[in-house]
Formats: structure tokens, sequence, C-alpha cells
């Protein structure tokens, strides 16, 4: 197969865009695509403070490597959970973060979940019936709302995640089959701040297949935590993911038309807009200032009472 | 069989002279889910697979 643009070998085949690239050209094509939906879905601009979420993954310094290609002002911030799951996986996703940051001159900001809470991640679930045996839906719930508060106190204009365009079908997919209308409106490129604190975020990443990011990774030299989360194995998004790469293949272009039919759609007024933030009853935690829909205290705090009271 | 393709910890073998495309559906792996490499290099999936070839199939889905 060769180069659409020189006529070279390719390394990558884009059936959905019915594209071949070499790694020459793939690795110019990334980036100028990226800022082509920074400016399509007005994410953010050159002047303003970008704070990247970083997990050490494929996908999250992929896009920080992008943003600092293209010459944004993107600062990293890197969640260490506390999971060992037999491959030192926090200590190794750590390190990798820190190596890409070290070697490209960028700030990397690291929040020890433990060192801030007294306990891990698996700690933390093990003492509320929130996740049960699989601490998901804690870790979930803790990195948005540590995501939120640095990049409020820190003053970032946005915060982005590196969110690919397989993430997005996935969890489209879900809120499909449960048919969960808050969260369609919701979905989207871009979620606005709100003046209850919610910081504003983007993906710039929510446009290119999961095998695109892994192509840029390889090809770029990123290193990168190849090992999977131990406790994502059997979870909903893979499984979906699955089902999702099968359609692929047998109808390129499938995941992209659905998730930007789906943005249409969305344009069009198919999905109900939320009503306003403080008529659904948002408002700011009295204990950490968050913005939250619970009754009283956030989620969050709810949960870190619990355990230290316990 | 003397091609070797290895997915995380599996190994599987097939004979050369197909595609990694054939070689995927025979060995049941999705190829939306994998990129093909070979020595460091990534290849497309009209690769033709040669005698002592071996296929680092790297992983794409991430999750949870």
């Amino acid at each position: 197969m060769k180069c659409r643009k020189c006529g070279e070998k390719a390394v990558i085949n884009m059936p959905q865009h019915k594209l071949a690239l070499c790694k020459q050209h793939y690795l110019e094509w990334m980036p100028e695509q990226t800022e082509r939906f920074i400016q399509k879905y007005h994410m953010f601009g050159r002047e303003d403070r970008i704070l990247a979420a970083v997990s050490g993954g494929k996908d999250s310094l992929s896009l920080w490597d992008i943003l600092w290609r293209l010459g944004y002002k993107c600062d990293g911030l890197y969640i260490c959970l506390g999971i060992e799951g037999g491959v030192n996986y926090s200590a190794e996703s750590q390190r990798l973060a820190e190596k890409f940051a070290e070697e490209r001159g960028l700030r990397l900001r690291v929040y020890d979940i433990a060192s801030e809470h007294g306990q891990t991640i698996s700690e933390i679930n093990a003492r509320t019936s929130r996740g049960q045996n699989k601490p998901c839906s804690v870790c979930g719930m803790v990195k948005r709302q540590v995501m939120n508060r640095v990049a409020r106190e820190e003053g970032y204009q946005v915060l982005v995640t590196g969110h690919n365009l397989d993430d997005e079908a996935a969890v489209l997919f879900g809120n499909t089959l449960n048919w969960a209308v808050g969260y369609l409106a919701r979905q989207g490129p871009v979620l606005e701040a709100n003046a209850l604190g919610l910081a504003r975020k983007a993906k710039p990443l929510c446009r290119f297949y999961e095998r695109e990011m892994t192509a840029y990774a390889l090809l770029s030299g990123i290193e990168y935590i190849y090992d999977e989360c131990p406790y994502a194995v059997g979870s909903k998004s893979i499984y979906y993911k699955e089902i999702l790469n099968k359609m692929e293949a047998d109808r390129p272009g499938l995941k992209l038309t659905y998730y930007l039919s789906f943005l249409e759609a969305k344009k069009t007024g198919a999905f109900i807009k939320p009503a306003d933030d403080e008529k659904e009853g948002m408002h700011t935690c009295p204990t950490c200032g968050q913005p939250t829909t619970a009754a009283g205290e956030c989620s969050f705090c709810k949960m870190m009472t619990k355990i230290h009271g316990a | 069989m003397s091609v070797k393709l290895i997915l995380r910890d599996k190994e599987y073998e097939v004979r050369p002279g197909m595609t990694i495309k054939h070689a995927l559906e025979k060995i049941g792996v999705q190829s939306e889910g994998v990129l093909p490499t070979r020595n460091g290099e990534v290849l497309t999936e009209d690769e033709i697979l040669r005698e002592g070839d071996v296929i680092k199939l790297v992983a794409v889905i991430s999750g949870g």
C-alpha cells in the first residue's frame, strides 16, 4: 500500500478516510487534523492555559505531544491512584508521564491520592459501598473531582483529556442502549464551564480512532504504559468497543459516522438540552466548593467523611 | 507454519504467503483492535507475511 501523498510505503491505512500515509506524512497529518478540530469545535486558543490530564497512556501522552508541537501552552496533571495489580501499574504510568514531560521540558503536576487523602483508590473503594469489588466508580469520581479542582484553583482556561473516537463511540453506544438522555445531551467535544465552578473541558482527539492514536504514539517514539489497568478487564467500555470494532470491520467508517451523526442530531435539537444548572439542583459543595447535584455535601466529600470517620 | 504473531502473552503461528489481514482472520483477532509491527516497523494489513516473520500485534483497545 502506498502513501497517498508521496507514493512511498504506507504505514497506516485509514479506510474511513480512504487514506493511507507513510510515517512522515502521518506524523504531519495528525497535528494538522487536531488543529482543525480544535478550531472547528472552538476548543481553546493560543493564549489559553491548558491543563492536560495525563495517565501515562498512549492517548493522553500523544495529545500532550501534539499540543506541544502545535505550540499551545499546556501543562500536565497526573493523578496517582495507587493501583498495583501485580504490574506496578500506577508507579510505572507515573514514571512514563514524568519521563515524557522531562524529555520535552514540560510542567507535570503530580497529585497523589494516597498522600492527599491517606488511602489509595483500592483502599477507598474497600471502605465504601460505591464500587463494590472494582474501584472504577470511585476512581472516576475521584479523578473528575481532582481534575476539576486543580484546573480551577490553578487558573487554567480549559482542561483537556485524551478521549478518542472509540472512547466516545463506546460511551455513546452505552448511553443509547440505556437511553440516558441526560448524558446524551451533555456528550460532545466540548463541555462548557459554568458559574458554579465546573471547568471547561475539551477532547481534541475525539475524532481519531484508537488505532490511529496507537500508531501516532509508536511512530513518534512515545513510551507509554502498555499494560491495561488491572481493573479494566471485563469492563463494559471494552465490551462495547469490541462490538463496534466488529461492525467497523464490516462497514469501514461506521464508528466515525455514528459519532458525527450524533453530533449533528444534537445540533438540530434531537436531544433535550439540560435545564439551567441551578434549576437542576446544582450547587456548590459546602465543604470543598466543587459543583454538585447531590444534596448537601458532594459525593466525594461524603465518601471522604465516611472513610476517615469510619 | 513458520510465521509467528504475538499479542500480549499469546503466540500464534500461520503459514507464510498470506496477508496480515488474512492471518488475523485465521487466528480470530479483530484487525481494528491491533496494530501489526515487525522489528519496530508499523505495517498495513495488505503486507504479505514472509517465512520467519515475527509480527508483534500491538493491542490498541484501552478501557475501564
